[in-house]
């Protein structure tokens, strides 16, 4: 039995735990409560405000890391729940699927953030 | 006479395992919080591309967060998340494990400190987002 | 009139069946018998044929595990009060192979405790010899290892892992946690030989921290917290292994 190379996959997932736990909550309520209801003042998300300040790299590092390490946690974290209801047969596909698409998520916002 | 061969019972493990007692279900339910992390990380993605897309495309994104829809889906996320984040500080201490001395430092020190972290992040993060 | 209550018991005789059996006894009810108590009334004065495990009597041997109400505890420990006056469900402990009504196979159990090498490892030329004296140990020191030391090896923790009850490959709480309490013993140098089998697919990283380990565990060993810090230490050391691959070999 060799040591295994879970470690990198196992740091995302607690990494993207901590940012989840921390962080979303509070972007949950601005975007699905405060927002909506007209509790969050005068229109703090028009395009303008937000534009500008995604176009600064250090926001932008911090709305990537704040996109891309919670699909790692997902990723790790689903990836054994479906080992978990019985599909272990297929268990390395299932890897490959769920750390694939955190993968391609976190391209993808990479490039978007770059672009703007 | 013949030896009858006598053989172990292997009994099997149903799929359906995690709903036969509480602590598995509360267990399955955390696992799937993850779901509405991501889902939740997917809607911030197609809200900065809306972004990119123009000044229209973007405010008719925000215009639909408004929807009850949306609300809907944002409570439930909302419901979904803050399990993970409470089960996650609360494990804190498994993982943290601290001494002084012989003293073990008391395991509610070790959440409660996260708790307070997290008070502190949410109000940072609310005051940038919106300026207040 | 005299209280009874219904104990439903896993049978299964290999001699006589393919399939194993309920059987249902009624026993007395008394406010301070445990579990085992029942059981040992049915097998003095109802069936003689039960076949089960017991030693102490006091938790303490590990030997009387049993699932009562799909829950794993030991037989001693579970008070018939805390049911009665419902009917009691003793099936032998999940995830290992039954011999006989509630015996079970622990051979799977037993080779993974000692291929975790449960003693202290010294590295070459560290030992000391004997006119040196013991090892000295600070309290503070035996404080880091001790709650994983008081494992009466019941197997209560397998039965109530899933990971294991889909996988016995899996190398289990107890095992586990019997390793670090080597590897965080002072005295003990052998973290990297035991890391081989804790680090491995089969080792922590099976573990999702489902928790009921620790939950079932009468000794509070918290067997999940052993394996949560393995995988923070094994983690550390992967990074380190990697980027810094020059670094002392070991």
């Amino acid at each position: 039995m060799a040591k295994s190379n879970e470690p990198i996959w196992w740091s995302l997932f607690s990494a993207g735990g901590m940012v989840a736990a921390m962080v979303l909550p509070v972007l949950i309520v601005i975007t699905g409560i405060l927002m909506p209801f007209g509790l969050a003042g005068d229109d703090p998300l028009n395009f303008d405000r937000i534009h500008s300040a995604l176009s600064q790299p250090p926001i932008k590092l911090i709305i990537f890391t704040v996109i891309s390490l919670p699909l790692f946690h997902w990723a790790h974290r689903f990836r054994f729940t479906l080992v978990d209801v019985g599909l272990k047969s297929v268990s390395t596909l299932i890897a490959v699927l769920c750390y694939g698409l955190a993968i391609a998520g976190t391209i993808v916002s990479a490039v978007i953030l770059w672009n703007i | 006479m013949g030896e009858k061969e006598m053989s172990t019972y292997i009994r099997s493990v149903p799929n359906t395992w995690w709903m036969k007692r509480k602590p598995y279900f509360l267990f399955m339910i955390r696992e799937l919080t993850s779901v509405f992390v991501a889902g939740y990380c997917i809607f911030l993605l197609v809200l900065v591309y809306k972004l990119t897309q123009g000044v229209e495309a973007y405010s008719n994104f925000v215009a639909a967060m408004k929807s009850p829809t949306s609300v809907a889906l944002h409570l439930i996320t909302l419901a979904f998340v803050l399990y993970h984040t409470i089960t996650w500080f609360n494990l804190t201490p498994k993982i943290l494990v601290l001494y002084r001395g012989e003293e073990r430092i008391p395991q509610g020190l070790i959440a409660g400190t996260f708790y307070v972290g997290w008070l502190v992040v949410s109000i940072l993060v609310a005051w940038l987002v919106l300026g207040v | 009139m005299a209280e009874t209550m219904e104990l439903e018991v896993f049978r299964y005789r290999p001699e006589q069946e393919s399939e194993p059996t309920f059987q249902t006894y009624e026993v007395p009810f008394r406010e301070d018998w445990v579990v085992l108590d029942a059981i040992n009334h049915i097998k003095d004065e109802i069936d003689g044929t039960l076949s089960y495990r017991w030693s102490c009597q006091m938790g303490v041997c590990g030997s009387c595990g049993v699932m009562i109400n799909n829950v794993p505890k030991l037989s001693c420990a579970a008070f018939l009060k805390d049911y009665y006056p419902d009917q009691i469900r003793v099936e032998p402990l999940t995830g290992f192979p039954v011999e006989r009504d509630l015996i079970f196979e622990m051979d799977d159990f037993m080779t993974k405790l000692t291929e975790i090498q449960p003693y202290i490892i010294r590295k070459e030329g560290e030992e000391k010899p004997l006119d040196e004296g013991e090892y000295l140990q600070s309290p503070a020191e035996l404080a880091h290892f001790k709650q994983y030391s008081m494992c009466i090896n019941c197997m209560l923790c397998y039965a109530a892992c899933p990971v294991y009850a889909l996988d016995s490959t899996f190398i289990g709480p107890a095992a586990i946690a019997l390793g670090q309490r080597y590897n965080m013993d002072s005295r003990d140098q052998g973290r990297d030989s035991r890391q081989e089998l804790i680090a491995s697919h089969e080792g922590i990283w099976e573990c999702t921290f489902v928790g009921e380990c620790s939950a079932v565990c009468p000794k509070d060993v918290d067997p999940a917290a052993a394996i949560q810090r393995a995988k923070v230490s094994s983690t550390v050391d992967w990074f380190k292994e990697v980027l810094i691959p020059w670094g002392k070999k070991k």
